[in-house]
């Protein structure tokens, strides 16, 4: 699993790659934490584009994020979700909370 | 489900390491049952979700032993058995419930629900101190019939 991010006016983008299950995800989620911290955005996008895999350690990252986000103010949304990872996060519900594209 | 074509059980120690290990190596042995690759990708999330559980949960506090069988049957389907000896489940019913966790905010209480709608069958016996065996089915839509 690596973690990158690229920032542009007040919007950050996170770029999650490779197999996000429990293994990855405190990794993961210290990662986004600290990027969330230190930027303070406007607005979060989560590229979910390069995830070969997803379960529900993923879905307690996503809205770990989600609340991290609401807590400065900042705006979050999912780009480029796999099917995989669509199936998952949907059987949650969290498309219902977060705007998954 | 009548005739086993084929089987295997691997055993392998609680360790986090192991889940990709364990839902890559049940998806490569579904395989040979020539499923789409999203019946593919729903075995390999529903095992993920079940081996997690056993480190996670079962074997809270330590380290201990898992199993998993593979089973394929004549008629293409694939049933999965996932068994630890860990500190077991008190009320099997409560924690199959949606959004059910005893993990904190690490965990979402889904997995079980995963492994229901990933699954066509899914039966969960445990005895608290005893340990956990989730046993799950899936009718696989062969995309050839041999
Ligand atoms: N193998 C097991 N041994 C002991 N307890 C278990 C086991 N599997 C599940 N449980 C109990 O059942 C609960 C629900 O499991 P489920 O997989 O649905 O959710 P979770 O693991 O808590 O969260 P998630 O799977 O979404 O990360 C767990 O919180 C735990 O209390
Ligand atoms: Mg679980």
């Amino acid at each position: 699993m690596t973690v990158n991010h690229s920032l542009s006016d007040g919007l950050v983008r996170i770029e999650l790659q490779g197999e996000l299950g429990h293994h990855e995800a405190i990794t993961a989620m210290q990662r986004i934490n600290e990027i969330i911290e230190v930027h303070l955005p406007r607005r979060v996008q989560l590229d979910l584009a390069g995830l070969s895999f997803m379960d529900s350690s993923g879905i307690a990252v996503v809205m770990r994020t989600l609340r991290g986000c609401r807590d400065i103010g900042a705006a979050l949304s999912l780009q480029g979700t796999p099917q995989q990872a669509r199936r998952v996060l949907s059987a949650a519900g969290v498309d219902k909370v977060v705007d998954i594209k | 489900m009548k005739n086993i074509i084929n089987e295997f059980t691997v055993r392998f120690p609680s360790r986090s390491a192991n889940e990709s290990f364990a839902r890559s190596a049940a998806a490569a042995f579904v395989a040979q049952l020539d499923p789409t690759v999203e019946e593919l990708y729903d075995i390999k999330t529903a095992v993920s979700e079940a081996v997690t559980n056993c480190i996670v949960h079962g074997y809270r506090d330590t380290l201990g032993s898992i199993s998993m069988t593979v089973r394929l049957y004549e008629n293409g389907t694939a049933e999965i058995i996932v068994r630890d000896r860990g500190c077991g489940i008190d009320d099997v019913k409560l924690a199959r419930e949606p959004m059910f966790t005893t993990g904190g905010a690490d965990r979402s209480g889904m997995g079980f629900t995963i492994m229901e709608s990933f699954m066509d069958k899914l039966s969960v016996r445990s005895v608290a101190g005893w340990g956990t065996t989730v046993k799950m089915s899936k009718r696989l839509t062969r995309r050839e019939a041999k």
